[in-house]
Parts: C-alpha cells; structure tokens; sequence
C-alpha cells in the first residue's frame, strides 16, 4: 500500500512536466450532491433516531492523469457526512490505482474497483469490492480495494485476470441510531475473522472472460475472507448487539449473457460456495426485453424479470432465495436524458415485496436530479427484509458536476 | 526484347478487341437501376478501403424548436476490419454527468451490431441490445444507425438521376435499409461524381414522410486519398430540431490493434 502510495506520489510531483508530452492527458473533475432521504413511517426500534428526514452531502473528486496510450494513474476520493447515521458520515478512498498495458498484459496496481456480473435485481457473482452499505441498500455502492491484478488477453481465448488482494475492507453497516438495520445494533469495530490473520489475510481470485458474437461469459473463482458477515448475537455493557463474523470461502461463480436477434438479452448468473457453516449454491436468471422506440416515440421501454434461487431456502440469510425480479427500464432519449427504473422482488414463499423505483434526469449543463423510492412491504416474520418494514424511504438528490 | 510470335499476337489482338466490345456493350446492355446504384455504393467503399484506423473529437449542438442550444463533447476511434463492418469506440466527455461512460461497438455487415456500454460510476460493463438502431444518440436528431459503419451490405439500391448540387455534378440514388428495425423506408442520397463523397441525404420514416434531412459540409482529404466531413447538419422537418457536429482532430494510422476495441480497453478509456 505505502508503495503505491509513494509511487503514486512521485508521479504527481512529475506531472508538470511530463504533461508536455504528446499523448499526455490530464483531467480533473469534482461531484458535489444533496440529498434527502424522508422515511415514510416511524422508525421500528427503540435507539433508532426519530427524525424522518435525513438531510445528507457528498463530495467525490477525482484525478486522472495519463502519461501514454497505455499508462495512467487514476485517484478518487469519496466523503460523506449525513444529518442521521453518524457511520453513515464517512470517507473512503473509492480509487488510488497505476494502470499499465503492455502488449497482451494490463497491469493495474493500488486500490481499485472491479465489477463482475450481468444481472439487475441481485450481484451474486460480483465479490471482489466490500459493499459500502451505509450507502445504499442496495448495495451497488463499493469500497475502495486495495489490489494487485493482471490480465492476459487472447483474441482467441479471451481475457485472464489474475488478482491479489491483500487487505480486507469490513463491510460499512448502519449506526444504532439509523435505520435501514436489523433489530439489534451491529458491534461495529468489533468483527470476528476465521482467519487469525484478520483483515490482513491475503485473498485471491482469478476470472475468465471471454466475448463471442452474441454470447459473453464469465467464469471465476474467489478464495479467502467473504465480504458479506454473517451475524452473531452478542453482549457488550451497553446491550445485545450482532456481531459482524467473516469467514473464509471458497467461491466460484458462473456469469453469461446472450443476446437473441429482436431487443432480448438473457443473463445469467450461479455461484457455488464453501465455508464452514454450509456450503451452498445460489442463482439469478432472467431476461431484458427492449421494446424500442414505443408508439413512434423516440423512447425506448424495457421489461425485465429475473428469478433467484438460494440453495439454502427459507435458512437463507438473503431476502432473495425463492423470488421473482418484475421491473420496467424506461429511457426517454431526450435531451435530458430522462430514464426511470421501476421493478419489484417478489418473495413466492415469504410474501416480501421489495420495491424499487429510480429516476432520473439532467438539469442544466452539468447538474442531475435522481429520485429513489424504496419500498419494504408484506415480509413475514422469516424473511429478513421484515427488519426493514418501516424503512420505506423517498430520496432526492441533486447531483452537481465540476 | 522480344515480339510476340504472331499468333499469340493475334490471340492477344483478339482478345483486346472482346474486352473493349464488353466494355463499350456493358452501359450499352441496359443496366439496371438497381445495378447502377449498387455500383456507385461498392464504388464510394472502394474508395475508402484501406482506411486503417481514425480518431477524432466531435462536437455535437442539438437545437430545439426555440433555437436553444445544448453541447456533447465525444471522442471516437475507429478501426477498419477486413471483411465485417469496423469496431468503433465512443468516449463521452460532456455533458459532465456522463464523463467517462464509453460505448463499444463491433458492426457487423448484414447482422445486429455488438455493443457494449461502459458506467464508470459502477465500473460496469454493459451489454446492449442491438435493435435500437432507430433510437436516438444521446437525444440528438442523429440516430444510432446513421452514424454506424455504412456497409454496403445494409441497403439495397436504386439509382434515380443525375443532378448538380451546389455546383458538383451528383450521383442521386435512393436506399432502402435491409434491417426491418430500421427507423426508415428509404433515404436518398446525393454523392459527388468526382470524389464519390456523400453530400446530402434525405431519410423518409416507417410512413414514407420526410423525416429529417442531413448534409455534409467541409470535406477535407486525409492521406492525400480519404475525405472526411468537418461539419454534418442534421435538421428534423417534423419536430423543428436540428443537430450539428463537428468533428476535429482527425488522426488517421494510430496504429491501433484489436486490443484497443476489448473490453479493458473500454474500462480503461477516458
């Protein structure tokens, strides 16, 4: 880490002069948003805050400086500060990362972001970034890892990656004082680790990938600390509390998509996986159809359903084990760029309903409006999204781009 | 050096004689119209065969009904594939919001292209349908399928008359888009005689109305072989808006390979 750190440092201090070169670009930007997040009902638990509306601002800058066609340095630095959930106001550093191609091998070094997966509803196959949940709960939103990758790229063969990772990034999880949490407060801080090297334990991982015509696939394996707890209940002076407890796996995951002739696109997404609980497979597969250009429209108007499956069944520590994924993507073409997702997971055995509805559309030049409704509804007492009945929460944000 | 003997001479006299009696009957055989307005389309390929690769930075200014302006910045590269259509890769610089977000496409002669789309903010690569040709760019009045690879292959053909265009004599030839989820019937297209350039191109909808109407401004030569428009016009007669772009920077024999059309690249393009 301090390596790149001090590599990357003596690459700044060069680039007044290495910016004269013909194919060096440099480029620096800055999002600033707002937004506030209005809970639709009182919170379900004792601690829990008893404000509604959560007012909350970020800022995201970024570095990007390219010396070649081939060689870069990326950084981006992420905080947060939030009237709520003071976990929630928190800093990362989202990117710190060298890029190198070479011939067939890119190389890349620091701490990155990676993104493996095709489904919409659930990323089962996606693992090598911790989840930055205070976030988002939908979990789409990563922690910066740190990483050591390279790639060797066939245009017969496809791609291999390769990736070290030598440091473990505990998930971010809600204060006891946030909503959008189970009923005990998380021990945060406090995790348990199987391996006795704890976070720093060095996991590894090795994908596949590999584009023909119509078909894209993925296949890939992950060993070492999972980046999704279990929970353990505990005791501290204070009360009970759940224990975040990260176990060492073994997991290896399939991801494919296939476009048919017409506006289809079928995705699918299975992953095995060994740890010392129980080991268990689990799957997301599904299609997008686009309808395109509606009524003689310039819109286009998708439909999507995604079935997912848990092994363990009802055991599952998921939400998502026996659920159908019903969802509409809808993009106005418009100067604007106005689009809406809306979709709803259907539990078949439990009744949960998760809804979801996001929105969005530029405003002026370098602005952007993104509306988020999400809705916790029907869950029954076995199903975990029951612990979130009362979250049901409206978000604005304005997002302002330099 | 030595002279034919004399009948290989006669063999050779004759046969001069048969070639030149094909050439001056092949226009005389009648050909059709169809013929003649696929001909003219092999011909304007020929002619930019052998392009390699390109890069260049676009300006694009879409134009309400009201006149009111709004810019997108994209950067493009392009490399020429023997035998299918070319790879492209679009960088998008502005507006700000979709900073970074790349599209890759992989065109193909007769079948839906490949694309894939790139969202920084999630590192995700995204596979894309390929049937929304119609649709527009970026909420311009280009659509997708106007500024694809222009294969041969995607249209069949009809050539209409002669006519001068802003002082050059023209080729006038209508086309009608094979791909039944194109957004047109037909397109006519005015091309130079000397330089086989596109100048004009009008694109009639799914209900044979005038849709939008497209022209193609300073031509510069690259190469001392290829042309290449500095300024396209895109005017919708039904809705009023208009879109122009502007293309800079024109680089031609990057030197770019296969590994700069692949999915790192796409991720890493900025």
């Amino acid at each position: 880490m301090s390596a790149v750190l001090r590599r990357a440092g003596a690459l700044l201090a060069l680039l007044p002069f290495a910016a004269l070169a013909e194919d060096a670009d440099l480029k620096l930007s800055l999002e600033l948003s707002a937004e506030t997040r209005t809970f639709l009902q009182p919170a379900a638990y004792a601690n829990q805050a008893d404000d509604t509306v959560g007012l909350s601002v970020s800022v995201l800058p970024e570095l990007y400086y390219a010396w070649s066609r081939d060689g870069s340095i990326t950084f981006q630095p992420f905080a947060r500060w939030d009237s709520i959930d003071d976990e929630r106001t928190h800093a990362d550093v989202r990117e710190l990362f060298l890029q190198q191609r070479a011939g067939a091998f890119d190389l890349r070094a620091g701490v990155g972001r990676v993104f493996w997966g095709v489904t919409e509803s659930v990323h089962l196959v996606d693992i090598v970034n911790q989840t930055d949940l205070v976030e988002n709960p939908d979990g789409e939103d990563k922690l910066g890892q740190p990483m050591l990758s390279l790639a060797w790229t066939s245009p017969a063969l496809g791609t291999f990656t390769g990736f070290v990772l030598p440091y473990f990034r505990e998930r971010t999880l809600p204060g006891a004082d946030a909503r959008l949490r189970a009923p005990l407060p998380y021990a945060i801080g406090d995790a348990v680790y199987e391996s006795r090297r704890e976070e720093r334990h060095i996991d590894y991982a090795l994908r596949w990938n590999v584009s023909a015509g119509p078909l894209d696939l993925g296949l890939s394996h992950f060993s070492g600390t999972a980046r999704a707890p279990r929970f353990m209940p505990g005791l501290t002076p204070s009360g009970p509390v759940l224990v975040p407890v990260y176990d060492l796996i073994e997991q290896t995951g399939l991801d494919a998509n296939l476009v048919v002739e017409g506006g289809w696109i079928w995705k699918l997404e299975a992953i095995h996986q060994q740890n010392r609980v129980e080991d268990y497979s689990a799957a997301a597969g599904g299609f997008e159809y686009t309808f395109s250009g509606v009524f003689d429209s310039a819109w286009d108007i998708g439909a999507l359903t995604e079935y997912l499956w848990d092994s363990r069944g009802d055991d599952a520590p998921t939400p998502f084990q026996n659920d159908v994924f019903v969802g509409t993507r809808i993009a106005a073409n418009d100067t604007a760029s106005t689009e809406i997702l809306a979709g709803a997971i259907i539990d078949t055995q439990r009744g949960g309903i998760f809804g979801n509805v996001e929105a969005s559309r530029r405003i002026g030049a370098a602005g952007k409006l993104v509306l988020e409704l999400r809705l916790f509804m029907d869950a029954d007492a076995r199903d975990p999204l029951y612990f979130l009945r009362r979250d049901d929460y409206l978000q604005i944000e304005y997002i302002r781009y330099f | 050096m030595k002279l034919w003997p004399r009948s290989e001479a006669r063999v050779a006299a004759s046969l001069i004689v048969a070639l030149c009696a094909t050439l001056v009957a092949a226009p005389s055989r009648a050909e059709t119209p169809e013929e003649k307005g696929l001909a003219i389309a092999k011909e304007a390929e020929r002619r930019n065969d052998g392009f390699g690769d390109t890069s260049a930075t676009m300006q694009m200014i879409l134009r309400n009904r009201q006149g009111e302006e709004s810019k997108r910045e994209i950067r493009s590269q392009v490399l020429e594939v023997a035998g299918d259509g070319d790879k492209s890769l679009i960088i998008f610089d502005q507006p700000k919001d979709v900073e970074g977000t790349a599209l890759l496409t992989y065109s193909h002669k007769t079948a839906d292209d490949d694309r894939w789309l790139y969202l920084p903010a999630l590192k995700r690569v995204k596979r894309i349908a390929g049937n929304n040709k119609a649709g527009p760019f970026m909420g311009s009045e280009f659509a997708f399928e106007d500024l694809g690879s222009q294969e041969v292959e995607k249209y069949t053909y009809k050539y209409l008359r002669d006519e001068t265009l802003d002082g050059q004599d023209c080729f006038v030839t209508e086309r009608y888009p094979v791909d039944k989820d194109s957004g047109y019937t037909r397109q006519v297209i005015w091309m130079d005689k000397a330089e086989y350039r596109p100048l004009k191109i009008e694109f009639y909808d799914r209900k044979q109305s005038l849709l939008k109407t497209l022209e193609f401004k300073e031509y510069q030569k690259y190469l001392d072989k290829y042309w290449r428009p500095s300024r396209l016009d895109m005017v919708n007669h039904q809705t009023g808006k208009s879109t122009t772009l502007l293309f800079k920077n024109y680089k031609f024999r990057n030197g770019y390979t296969d590994r700069d059309f692949d999915q790192n690249s796409l991720k890493a393009a900025r």
